[in-house]
């Protein structure tokens, strides 16, 4: 017998807070927070059985504009606060917001274990190649040529390659979208949602103060020509060889995701008490 | 003659009126959107005019839903599911937003908005077998057709503005 839905159906609106965005007009941020809206609805959690949980720069803003739960945790330590919401309360849903500076440089070792530990939430990277927040400084991702006041001729550095890493840590599910298509991305992020163990969405979105050339990023995003593959070697290949442009989910895994039984902690928590108070 | 466009199939009369609704409905939730980050950014004549056109946008999604009688155009068009590749035609671009805009650059976006709808409208006027959608669909062209000129003519009392539009005497770019 078919089973019957009753969860009440769910509108976008109904996961968004009174709180106005505030980010420069324009910029991809804004299709990023609909993104996460739409897909929520479209999950038909209720608000407060999710938690957004992220760290400090302009991506980092994104909880408060939401009416789920919200953390806005410091710099870089958005996984490491995720990883102990998850474990101790599994039965809620965890998203993770961060940005290319955040997450990948003052947090890139939390981001490797995150990938390693494979527990059951999901990694939302805002990448815009830049610090956007503290005006300009190249981040992680920048480009080695770009060329700034504060990078004269460009860093010269190799940019981190985040879907690379994510693979070869562990991650359990792995893909690239574009802010600039708001339904593929919610459509993205219901699959990462749903996906058992540690989910990575790298999502282009175009700094248009710091970084106007990437409004030049929608004519050049594609969809990935070939199906998802669960091959690790497969998906390695096709992520090192790709153009950086490729949108859509490029690796699914099947990792049994971490989680310790609930409750099952080496001290009990009027212990810890006790060595505050010596 | 949904795929090329990206809109969900319209296989009825029903259909169509989802997927009219909801073009309407994308537009006003976005020229909201636009007002509402012209209001963060203290630009009152971009705040007015946003509104305008989201008001605007309301009447002929609620002419819609008078159109569509008893059908439930909200939940069907939840059910024919989001536009793929890319948004509803109406949806003005919001990477085409800046703090400094203009009402011209605003209609500007607008009339991108009623051209993307009238060749939507025109594609399923081309494609669709079904008398009643083709006439259906006729008529919404029509009518998109004729925002396109309304937008022609506003853009008369809203002319380019110089190129030096974007120059802020205290601009956030600290780099420069």
């Amino acid at each position: 017998m078919a089973t019957v839905d009753l969860r009440p159906a769910r509108k976008p609106a109904d996961y968004k807070s009174e709180v106005k965005a505030i980010w420069c007009p324009g910029c991809g941020d804004y299709h990023v927070l609909m993104s996460f809206t739409k897909a929520f609805a479209e999950l038909g959690l209720p608000p407060e059985e999710i938690v957004v949980v992220s760290g400090i720069g302009c991506s980092s803003r994104i909880p408060a504009y939401t009416n789920c739960y919200g953390f806005h945790g410091v710099h870089g330590r958005s996984l490491a606060l995720a990883a102990g919401l998850k474990v101790t309360r599994p039965e809620l849903t965890v998203v993770v917001a961060s940005g290319d500076g955040d997450g990948y440089s003052i947090g890139g070792n939390h981001f490797l274990h995150a990938c390693r530990r494979n527990i059951d939430m999901t990694y939302v990277v805002m990448d815009n190649h830049i610090y956007g927040m503290t005006k300009g400084q190249p981040s992680p991702t920048t480009e080695p040529e770009f060329d700034t006041a504060l990078s004269p001729g460009g860093t010269g550095l190799r940019p981190f390659h985040p879907l690379v890493i994510a693979l070869a840590s562990g991650a359990n599910f792995i893909a690239r979208c574009f802010s600039g298509e708001p339904n593929e991305t919610a459509s993205v992020l219901v699959e990462a949602i749903r996906h058992p163990g540690f989910s990575f969405v790298e999502i282009l979105s175009p700094c248009v103060t710091f970084r106007p050339d990437e409004k030049e990023w929608k004519n050049l995003v594609h969809p990935a020509p070939v199906a998802p593959t669960s091959d690790p070697g497969k998906a390695a290949r096709r992520i090192m060889t790709d153009d950086g442009f490729n949108i859509g989910i490029l690796y699914r895994g099947d990792r049994t995701p971490y989680q310790p039984a609930v409750g099952q902690t080496s001290v009990e928590l009027a212990e810890l008490e006790k060595d505050f108070e010596r | 003659m949904s795929e090329a466009t990206g809109a969900p199939k319209i296989s009825s009369l029903p259909d169509l009126f989802a997927v009219a609704y909801q073009i309407e409905a994308d537009a006003v939730e976005r020229y909201d959107l636009l007002a509402d980050q012209m209001e963060t950014h203290n630009n009152p004549e971009l705040v007015a005019m946003f509104r305008d056109l989201a008001r605007a946008e309301g009447i002929h999604r609620d002419e819609i839903l008078r159109l569509a009688g008893d059908i439930d155009v909200v939940a069907r068009a939840r059910r024919l599911g989001p536009w793929r590749g890319g948004e509803s035609p109406e949806q003005a671009d919001l990477a085409g937003a800046h703090y400094m805009m203009t009402p011209w650059h605003a209609l500007k976006l607008a009339l991108a908005g009623e051209q993307r709808a009238l060749a939507f409208f025109t594609s399923v006027v081309e494609t669709a077998k079904d008398a009643e959608i083709k006439k259906m669909a006729e008529e919404f062209a029509e009518e998109e057709a004729e925002h396109v000129n309304l937008v022609h003519r506003l853009l008369r009392k809203y002319p380019e503005p110089p190129a030096s539009w974007s120059q802020d005497p205290d601009p956030p770019v600290a780099q420069e």
